[in-house]
Parts: C-alpha cells; structure tokens; sequence
C-alpha cells in the first residue's frame, strides 16, 4: 500500500473499500486453543472433541500474543474446543490484556463459576460469549448435546449476577431454532446480556447437519426482516451479508474478510483464512514456521491472493453484487460448489440452482477431525459421504463432540458512520 | 445520529480506552468499552486526534496540526462523529495529562 494523500479531497472511499485489499495486520483474529471439548455439537465448526498432542504449548501461546502486540491486533476471539478447560487458560488471557491485546472468548459456561464471572466483570479488556443454540432445553440440547442449556443458563446466572452487563449469548440460526428469535432476545434481555445472532456453516461438523439444520428460504426472509427492525441492537459478527441482497444493507461490515482482516489459528498453530475454512485449501501456515503468524499473515501466498479484488465472479453481473459480494466462501466450499459462483444460501435463488447442478460427492471434506471417538458412530473423515447418502445425524439424537467458536472473527465488529460524515 | 455540531473551542480528549494503530490511510481505532471499530482517512487528522489532549482546544489541535482555517468544518465534523462514537470525549478538569 502506499501512502495516502493528506488532502481530505484524496482521502479513499468506504472502509469496506480499504479491507479488501488487506491490512498489514489483522484487525482481529479467532484463536482457538484447543481442540478438546466437553460437548459433541452436532455442527462443531472444527469437529472437536479430543486435545491435540501437538497444541501450541503456554510459552508458546505467549510467543504469539507478543506477535499480536507488536503487529497492533485489537482483539483476539478466544473459542476452541471449549478453551477454558485448557489449564492455562486465564493465564493466557490475562497475559493477552497485559500486553494490550483485547479478549473475547467463547464458551459453553462450563468453567464459568461465580468466581470467573466476578474476574470477567472486573476487566474493560475481556468480553465473554456463551453459546446458546436453542431458547429452550429441546431444540437446544437436541444440537448441543443434553445438559448444554442448563450448563449455559447456570453460567449467564453467574454473570448476571457478578454485574458483568452486556455479556454475549450467542447463537448460531437454524431451521429449528429461527421460531424462537424473539425467545432468545427475551432471554438476553433478562440476563442483561446482549443478543448475538450468527450464520451456520457447512464446516466441520456442520457439513454433516448443514442440510437438515440450515434455514430455509421463506426463514431467511424472515430472519432477514427481523435483523433489520433490531439493527445494532443485535450482534451478527457481520455474517449474515448474503442477506443484504434482500434489500438494504444489514448494519456492519458487508464483506468477507478472510486472509484481509481477519484469520484463525488453530490449536495447533495453523493459520486459515477463516475460521470456517479448517482445510488445506485454506492453510496459510504455521505459527511455528520461521518468520512466526506477522510472517505467513504478510507474506503467504494464499492470503495475497484473497486480496486480490474479485474481478471473475460468475456474481459480479448480479444486480446484488455490491450487497453479498457473493457471499460466504467457505459456505460455497464445503457444499461443492464453485468459487466463482454464488453462495449456496444466496437469496436470489441462485444457491440453490447451484446445488442442484453440483455433485454432492464433489463436496470437500475437511481433514482435521478431533472428534469424540465415543458414543454413535458416525462417518469418519477418511469415508467420503456418496451423493444421495442421508447424512448421518438425526436432531434430538446424542451425538458426539461439539465446540463454541461459531464466531465470525468480526465478532462485535461494528462499523462507524465516520465514513459517511465529514468527507475526511 | 450524528451531530452535526461539535465545539472546536472545548477540550477533548481520546478516551483512555481507545486503541489506535497508524495504518498508510490514517489510522484504525477500536475502542474497548463500546467495542467498535472507526477510522481515520488521513494523516492530518489522525495529527489532529493524537494531539487533542496537548492543546486546551479542538480548534488549536487542528490550527497545530495544519489544519487551514477553511477545513476547520469538516474536521469539526469528523471529529463529531468521533465523539458521538465515545472515540473522543471531552476533558475535565480531572483528567490527567492536560
């Protein structure tokens, strides 16, 4: 990048503008420190379960915050696995505050006492969202495993009554629980807690479920409505822009910001373009590579390429172009469909199109599984799903493993008007 | 929702929970208590913002950051929103570092 002018007359356009080109540092990222999970969610965007022999060890987690100090990271979204079952997990983020890189971490509440939510409501710098996926212990359990609701509702009790306001519940909409909007920001609303509404993808897990879980059409009208009349009211992490196309501009960054402005890290150190893109075609690097993340971050050709600007969609003649920008790029990965073409959610009809034509057996597969190797059996990573196969989930059965880091790293991301205003 | 006035003639200051990372455009800023990110388009008025603290007004933060007299207006603006935002808030006397 080069320097801007300093006349106000040559300033550049939209901050959307700007990220897609990529920054020298993420404005945020995701994190997640382990793959180790007391819960078995049925959609577990990165199917985990089981600890990582190889996980980034504490010294070397620390390393890399130093990384994010230097490189100005704002904030990191801490989710897993459930990362507060790793031993040093406050250790790390009170190391990560200590050195001006902001927390927010997800969780299932099962670590959250009364004694951690009297920490969290003493610090400016950690936020904490607990994961919630149904407004009522049925259609909850039935996706996060039984006890997960109760486990969720006893945690928000703690931070409700430590004082901590404006907490997250976060929720990821599907089929099942889209009824129950109102419900959810009832509930938020009673904890003093804000509501955080976020997109299921067909990633990890989830691509087992995504079929059977994913809103239908008429309930991302619905949804959409609904997003409007709350505006910044309610949280989406932004990811919900493949709505945009139903009309105006949903509040928020209307951008996919893979590999431009934010990444993860898995447990292990590896660095994707997203958190919902855990698969080599979307590795990055390693933390642990020479040069460490500022080095794959800059420099890896994956990322420089996603900055590149689109200029081959098969979208770009779509009059929505400018609202969904195509859409999810992981979304379009793992249900096989092209990069180039549109979302499979797209809500002008054209996903679906798309599905029809492609192959289900085209779909890609993601590698990395942690799992639980107990409880119902279920295809293994290395078992290609064949076309026409029922996925091999039912809702409401016990399933194994699930985690909490359906987080789009835009988590909270809140773009300000000052584009707008003053023309500076 | 964002006031079009602002009062160059009061001292301000960016709120001690705000973080601001230099970019080539200007600069990024995300404040920990609302968590909201904002920007800054230029080098001018991130001088501007930087320096609101040094100076016992808006006006003279911009004056000695080269602001000229005729853009007074449209930094008042900016810095409006910034302020509506909670980015930048107004110093009292109990601040520290005036």
């Amino acid at each position: 990048m080069t320097l801007a002018s300093e006349a106000p007359a040559q300033a550049p356009g939209k901050l959307t503008d700007l990220f897609e080109l990529g920054l020298d540092a993420p404005i945020c990222l995701t994190w997640e420190l382990t793959y180790a999970c007391n819960l078995a969610c049925v959609h577990c965007l990165s199917s985990s379960g089981r600890r990582d022999p190889r996980e980034l060890t504490t010294d070397e987690c620390k390393a890399v915050i130093d990384t994010l100090e230097r490189m100005q990271v704002f904030y990191v979204n801490i989710g897993g696995g459930e990362p507060t079952v790793r031993p040093d997990f406050w250790e790390l983020v009170d190391y990560a505050t200590a050195h001006h890189v902001g927390v927010k971490f997800s969780t299932n509440g099962v670590r959250l006492d009364a004694a951690a939510a009297a920490r969290l409501a003493a610090s400016d710098y950690v936020d904490v969202q607990i994961s919630l996926d149904g407004a009522t212990r049925e259609v909850n359990d039935a996706v996060r495993g039984p006890g997960s609701f109760d486990t969720a509702l006893r945690a928000m009790g703690h931070l409700r009554d430590a004082g901590f306001k404006g907490f997250k519940l976060s929720v990821v909409m599907t089929r099942q629980n889209i009824p129950q909007i109102d419900q959810f920001k009832a509930i938020a609303d009673s904890y003093d807690a804000q509501l955080r509404l976020t997109r299921l993808r067909p990633s990890g897990r989830g691509a087992d479920v995504w079929n059977e879980l994913h809103p239908l059409p008429a309930q991302q009208k619905e949804l959409y409505e609904w997003l409007v009349a709350h505006g910044e009211q309610v949280l989406t992490g932004d990811s919900f822009f493949h709505l945009s196309a139903f009309g105006s501009a949903l509040p928020g960054l209307n951008l996919c910001g893979a590999g431009r402005v934010v990444c993860l890290v898995d447990p292990v150190g590896d660095v994707y373009a997203c958190p919902f893109a855990i698969h080599e075609n979307f590795l990055a690097g390693n933390v642990r590579d020479a040069g460490g993340f500022e080095s794959v971050w800059r420099t890896s050709p994956l990322f420089i390429d996603l900055r590149k600007p689109d200029t081959n969609s098969a979208c770009r003649s779509c009059a929505f172009y400018d609202s969904c920008r195509g859409g999810c790029m992981a979304a379009k990965f793992f249900t096989g469909l092209p990069m180039d073409g549109p979302d499979p959610e797209c809500v002008q009809g054209y996903g679906e199109a798309a599905l029809a034509a492609a192959s289900s057996a085209a779909a890609p597969r993601p590698r990395v599984d942690h799992s639980h190797r107990t409880g119902p059996s279920r295809s293994g990573p290395s078992r290609p799903r064949t076309a026409g196969e029922p996925v091999a989930v039912s809702i409401g059965r016990r399933r194994p493993p699930t985690h909490d880091c359906d987080e789009s790293p835009l988590a909270g991301f809140v773009a300000d008007p000052a584009e707008d205003s003053a023309g500076l | 929702m964002t006031p079009v006035t602002f009062d160059l003639d009061r001292a301000w200051r960016v709120d001690p929970r705000v973080s601001m990372r230099p970019e080539p455009f200007g600069a990024l800023l995300y404040h920990f208590g609302t968590r909201r990110l904002s920007f800054l388009k230029n080098q001018t008025v991130l001088a501007v913002v930087r320096s609101l603290a040094d100076h016992p007004s808006a006006r003279d933060a911009c004056l000695a950051s080269g602001v000229p007299e005729a853009e007074l207006p449209a930094y008042a603006r900016a810095l409006a929103t910034l302020a509506s935002s909670k980015m930048i808030t107004e110093r009292t006397s109990h601040d520290s570092g005036v």
